[in-house]
């Protein structure tokens, strides 16, 4: 304990101080350091599925979302070989989907959009998929889009109905995809279903009857990279 | 589980109606229940016939003939794979592998195991099955002495070749719980830590040190969880195990229970084993019959012990233990993320060790014989003997219980075989080599494996019949949580393709080897970790094989087939496709 109750750990030989049990990610946004997510929410049960804030602890590959930070850890994240790493999911996600960002109602909002800004993606090395997937569109205030969907999880693991999930995965391996509940998906209220467009980092879960309501300009990746609030 | 494991058997799927009432009496919402459903490769929402045929398609089933044995079935059945009949009757099922490599090809058909399958015989089963006789009338074949006991029956073979000095030396079972249970826990488990016993399941984690964790973070409940769900392509030797040493397995659980202080032990049962159920459950009695589990056991009153199986519906990650334990509590079979490990929050977030069904038969032995006697055996980082699961292009596929540090030699020697190409040491997750690393030793150390050892001869396709389908076995078994995982294996498998397809450059062979070490340490479990090891060590190994089949003359060639691209929208309009090349 060395700065009011607080233990002391680095992120790329800059000293942090944190809570002892708090994920690394969330203590090092508390010191000022970015480590990019896409199935992180601070608060909600960590899912390490995005695979994008793995981070070197003592020379291990962990993700900073589910591990703890510890007394004198030492972690490294602005690393080349992570930026790499990181580089190379974010265009794995883009080459298993199908993502059309110019005509995407979540442009300029959409997560998996800005950290492909962030890590300078230009094409992708892999070769598109172009796989085939279903669109859902039952429920009166919902659509859903799995052409989009980057299965991190937030959906699933967030939006409830009457206490129950409204969303889950179904199969497993290349057949992975998330469904709806349509029966509760149909009871969900149009501020519900703004609620869980927003919680969606992609453009996959999205709100019916509107569209690109934000103007360019004024969205939320229009003029700061992703992670620039935590930075410092 | 069982819920659902009893109505599918019962209706041959899971009805609507029944995902209605599990939901409403669970309290979750219908997506639920069917995400629980549609991990698991034995549960199904769709009726999979009254008669349920999952045919083993691993490489080593092909090897012995598994083509022509599935053309017979689709032939006389009526159906081509993974359909059913019209009327309902016969289901086909293409399955990973099921145990049985070495006595391939093998089916699985309502829980009944049919081995060493050929056309003829597949004619019989239809024909019994089209006759309406009940599949164990069908199945009447009985194997060896072992196998034709009570609760028994059955067709499959165990094939021990080599009986080594541990796990199938002679032994009168109760003798080492009741040396255990006179010494205190903390002395088993210094003991078995002295013994540098580690898990035979492949990661080799010290044993003693797993306890010893668990002891650390006791709680008013602890459980010991036995690992029966070898799932890695061509390894079967726990099969052998749980038929022929049964109370073995069951007395190393208990001492190990006695170790941890736990109350209850629980057997994970890998679904195609299902067959061995009520054998073991029989044996379960007989030794709570003889005061060796149940309350009091061996005769001290403090101590109560009793195991219980528990099965598991059809997933190769659940042999992950994080996985085996989210499956167990009735989830998908996704790998936790850790910390916190199993002895720390485990089995209902309870303190919890799992050990693999080969490291608790080595139990007893330690105790009764001491950590020394245990240690002089093996070679100084991998102590006592190893069960090993011979199969593929040898003449006596088996298991074989050998001292760690024999070579890959010595072991090709022993199982007859010949005129080798490769062998896939530790099954597809492990590595592929050639005859250079022969002279190597199979210990920790050195070659690890959790068992499998399948041989491939000269004649095979490395590539083609082993490569590729262990890399879409993978493909198929990832949970599907990790991008890498999920998704750059597809990439792989396609990138591997074209080299096959002779579309590939010397760019792509090492663009196929970059991307996949790139991903590796990107996953969370050991199933994501080693996915892409067949393409890594095959290229490692086998590089000659890669250059063969692609393009020397040009830098870049073109995936892009016209002539297919435009084949449906010609088809559509009544053309013929009239392509112009240079």
């Amino acid at each position: 304990m060395t700065k009011n109750g607080k233990i002391h750990f680095e992120i790329d030989g800059k000293p942090c101080y944190a809570e002892k049990g708090k994920s690394i990610i969330d203590a090092a946004k508390e010191n000022g350091v970015y480590i990019p997510s896409l199935c992180h929410y601070e608060g909600v049960k960590p899912a390490g599925s995005c695979r994008l804030c793995n981070v070197k602890v003592n020379g291990r590959t962990m993700t900073a979302c589910t591990t703890p930070v510890a007394e004198d850890m030492v972690v490294e994240n602005e690393i080349p070989e992570l930026t790499e790493l990181r580089k190379s999911i974010i265009e794995i996600m883009f080459v298993s989907g199908n993502h059309f960002c110019p005509s995407c109602e979540k442009s300029g909002n959409c997560e998996l959009q800005a950290m492909a800004y962030r890590y300078q993606m230009m094409v992708t090395r892999y070769p598109y998929e172009f796989s085939i997937n279903n669109v859902d569109a039952v429920p009166d205030h919902l659509f859903l889009d799995r052409n989009r969907c980057i299965l991190c999880k937030l959906c699933i693991r967030m939006i409830k109905k009457d206490g129950k999930n409204v969303f889950a995965f179904n199969g497993r391996g290349e057949h992975l995809h998330v469904v709806m509940d349509e029966q509760l998906a149909s009871q969900m209220s149009e501020e519900e279903a703004q609620e869980a467009m927003e919680i969606c980092p992609v453009g996959a879960i999205l709100k019916k009857e509107q569209g690109f309501i934000v103007p360019i300009g004024s969205r939320k990746f229009d003029k700061t990279p992703i992670g620039s609030d935590i930075n410092n | 589980m069982d819920i659902l494991l009893d109505i599918q058997e019962e209706y041959h799927h899971i009805p609507s109606e029944a995902v209605e009432i599990v939901a409403d009496q669970l309290d979750l919402s219908r997506v639920d229940v069917e995400q629980t459903i549609t991990f698991y490769h034995f549960l199904s929402l769709k009726p999979v016939g009254k008669y349920a045929i999952y045919l083993n398609d691993s490489p080593v089933a092909y090897m012995h003939g598994r083509a022509d044995v599935a053309q017979a079935f689709e032939q006389e059945a009526g159906v081509t794979f993974n359909n059913v009949t019209d009327d309902g009757l016969i289901g086909l099922w293409d399955t990973a592998d099921i145990g049985m490599s070495d006595q391939e090809p093998a089916a699985i058909i309502n829980g009944t195991v049919f081995t060493e399958l050929d056309p003829t015989k597949v004619k019989t089963i239809i024909r019994g099955i089209v006759d309406g006789k009940e599949i164990a009338e069908i199945a009447e074949e009985v194997a060896d002495s072992i196998n034709s006991k009570d609760h028994l029956r059955t067709m499959v073979k165990n094939n021990i070749h080599v009986k080594g000095a541990v796990a199938f030396a002679d032994y009168k079972y109760g003798e080492a719980l009741k040396k255990a249970v006179s010494q205190t826990p903390v002395q088993i488990v210094d003991e078995v830590k002295v013994s540098n016993l580690r898990g035979r399941g492949g990661a080799g984690f010290p044993t003693g040190l797993k306890w010893e964790y668990c002891r650390q973070n006791f709680e008013d409940e602890v459980y010991l969880i036995c690992n029966a769900d070898e799932g890695e392509p061509g390894t079967f030797k726990e099969r052998v195990i749980l038929t022929e040493l049964p109370e073995l397995l069951f007395e190393g659980m208990a001492i190990a229970g006695y170790a941890i202080g736990a109350k209850e032990g629980i057997v994970y049962l890998r679904y195609e084993y299902r067959y061995l159920k009520p054998y073991l459950e029989n044996v379960l009695q007989q030794m709570r019959d003889k005061n060796l589990l149940g309350k009091k056991i061996a005769g001290q009153k403090k101590i109560n012990f009793d195991i219980r199986i528990q099965l598991g519906a059809g997933s190769y990650v659940c042999g992950e233990e994080s996985g085996l334990i989210e499956s167990m509590e009735g989830k998908r079979g996704e790998p936790r993320n850790r910390p916190p490990f199993p002895v720390e929050k485990g089995y209902l977030d309870k303190p919890t060790v799992v050990n693999n069904v080969e490291t608790l038969c080595k139990v007893p032995s330690i105790v009764l014989n001491g950590a020394d006697w245990f240690k002089a055996i093996g070679t100084k980082e991998s102590a006592g003997t190893k069960l090993l699961s011979i199969s593929g292009d040898c003449q006596k596929p088996g298991v074989y219980e050998v001292p760690w540090g024999m070579t890959i030699n010595e072991m090709l020697d022993m199982a007859g075989a010949s005129d080798i190409q490769a062998v896939e040491v530790g099954g597809p997750s492990g590595s592929c080599v050639d005859s250079t690393h022969f002279s190597r030793s199979i210990s920790f150390e050195d070659l690890a494996t959790g068992g499998s050892m399948i041989v491939i001869g000269k004649h095979r396709d490395l590539l083609r019949d082993f490569i590729l389908p262990f890399t879409n076995f993978f493909i198929e078994e990832s949970c599907g949580s990790c991008t890498p995982c999920r998704s750059l294996t597809i990439i792989l498998r396609n990138k591997l393709t074209k080299i096959l397809n002779g579309k590939g450059t010397k760019n792509d062979i090492d663009e196929l080897y970059n991307w996949a070490l790139q991903g590796k340490p990107a996953n969370r479990c050991g199933l994501g970790q080693t996915a892409a090891n067949p393409i890594i060590t095959s290229i490692q190994n086998f590089r000659p094989l890669y250059e063969n089949l692609i393009q020397t003359d040009q830098e870049y060639l073109s995936e892009f087939n016209m002539e297919d691209a435009v084949a449906e929208s010609c088809e559509a309009v009544g053309r013929i496709p009239n392509i112009h090349t240079n």
